[in-house]
């Protein structure tokens, strides 16, 4: 099975976020920052990056995230790994 | 002491298992209390032990089953003292935890960590000691001693030899990185994954099949499969003594303690 797309990735990262941290989903946007707009700590990021590795089915070291704090950026790095 | 109440840990015994709960906002983060009341349990285990064939150690906070070591305080104890009194009451910290680990890790009974969410430094080190770790889905494990400028320094290098293949060990630790589950089983890490919120279900199901057994022979069994790498251990203390004397690790330490980023601190 061919990997999703960059964009379907992306999608898959909102979709999952909107869902677990409760936000509407059309609230957020791919360049958003999302500490600020899910309003997590660096805990509940951590929760996040084992959700989308579980979600995904990879692993992703947290030290790729350094400074990563967008979906788009965040998509990306998933999208590396798939 | 059958019951004991304390302000960063408890123990009760149920159905036969003795069940060490952390509870030390906001992660369990193990500092002079924790390791006081760890101290006590330790003295207290012999007796437990008569009484039990299982011991779970697992946590009540939502964070995890603890994020290791308080930094805080290590940071603040080395700013108050003058470096040669704060590098003796590191080692003499370091030895009280290593031998609170060490009769834990020797005890005649089944133990089980039932862990979830942050399972970092200190707190890894704990699970390491269990002779069965069942991990929640969501558990997270890390060594992040390095990004300080420091080794584990509670057991934690000497007992994932003891259970893993060196170089796992040495990715684990040299880059520091955190890793779910998943990858915990698949390292042969973890032994059982339960759902969400059901560790310690799980846990107890497992501590009343163990219960199942005659005591001296599961004794006996684990003796022969579980050697405490007592050398190591103690080499182990050594070489974190002599890394904590540097510049860097007070550096490291600040900038962690001094962090206000909701990001997490990851040099």
């Amino acid at each position: 099975m061919p990997a999703p797309t960059a964009g379907h990735t992306l999608d898959e990262v909102l979709n999952l976020a909107a869902s677990h941290f409760k936000v509407p989903r059309e609230k957020l946007m791919p360049d958003d920052d999302f500490f600020k707009t899910l309003g997590i700590d660096s805990l509940q990021a951590l929760d996040l990056l084992t959700r989308l590795e579980h979600h995904f089915s990879i692993e992703l070291p947290d030290y790729e995230l350094q400074g990563v704090s967008d979906f788009r950026t965040l998509a990306n790095r998933i999208q590396a790994r798939l | 002491m059958n019951e004991f109440k304390g302000q960063t840990v408890s123990w009760q015994i149920v159905n036969g298992a003795i069940e060490l709960a952390l509870h030390r906002d906001p992660c369990n983060e193990i500092g002079s209390l924790t390791l006081a009341e760890l101290e006590k349990f330790a003295a207290a285990l012999p007796g437990l032990t008569s009484e039990a064939h299982a011991l779970i150690v697992h946590s009540t906070l939502k964070a995890g089953f603890s994020a290791g070591a308080d930094l805080r305080e290590l940071f603040q104890r080395g700013q108050e003292m003058e470096k040669g009194a704060a590098l003796r009451g590191v080692r003499e910290f370091l030895e009280r935890i290593h031998s609170v680990m060490n009769a834990l890790d020797a005890a005649p009974l089944t133990t089980i960590a039932a862990v979830h969410g942050v399972t970092f430094g200190g707190g890894f080190e704990l699970a390491l000691v269990c002779d069965i770790i069942i991990a929640d889905r969501m558990a997270r494990f890390c060594f992040p001693e390095l990004r300080l400028g420091l080794i584990p320094g509670f057991g934690g290098i000497p007992r994932l030899k003891r259970d893993l293949g060196n170089a796992v060990v040495r990715d684990l630790l040299l880059t520091g990185r955190s890793f779910n589950v998943m990858k915990a089983q698949q390292i042969g890490l973890v032994s059982q994954i339960a759902a969400e919120g059901e560790a310690l279900r799980v846990a107890r199901a497992t501590a009343s099949q163990v219960g199942k057994f005659d005591r001296r022979t599961a004794a006996a069994a684990k003796e022969f499969v579980k050697p405490i790498p007592h050398e190591e251990l103690k080499r182990e203390i050594d070489i974190f003594c002599e890394l904590y004397s540097r510049p860097a690790v007070e550096e490291g330490l600040r900038k962690f303690v001094e962090n206000e980023s909701v990001q997490p601190y990851l040099p």
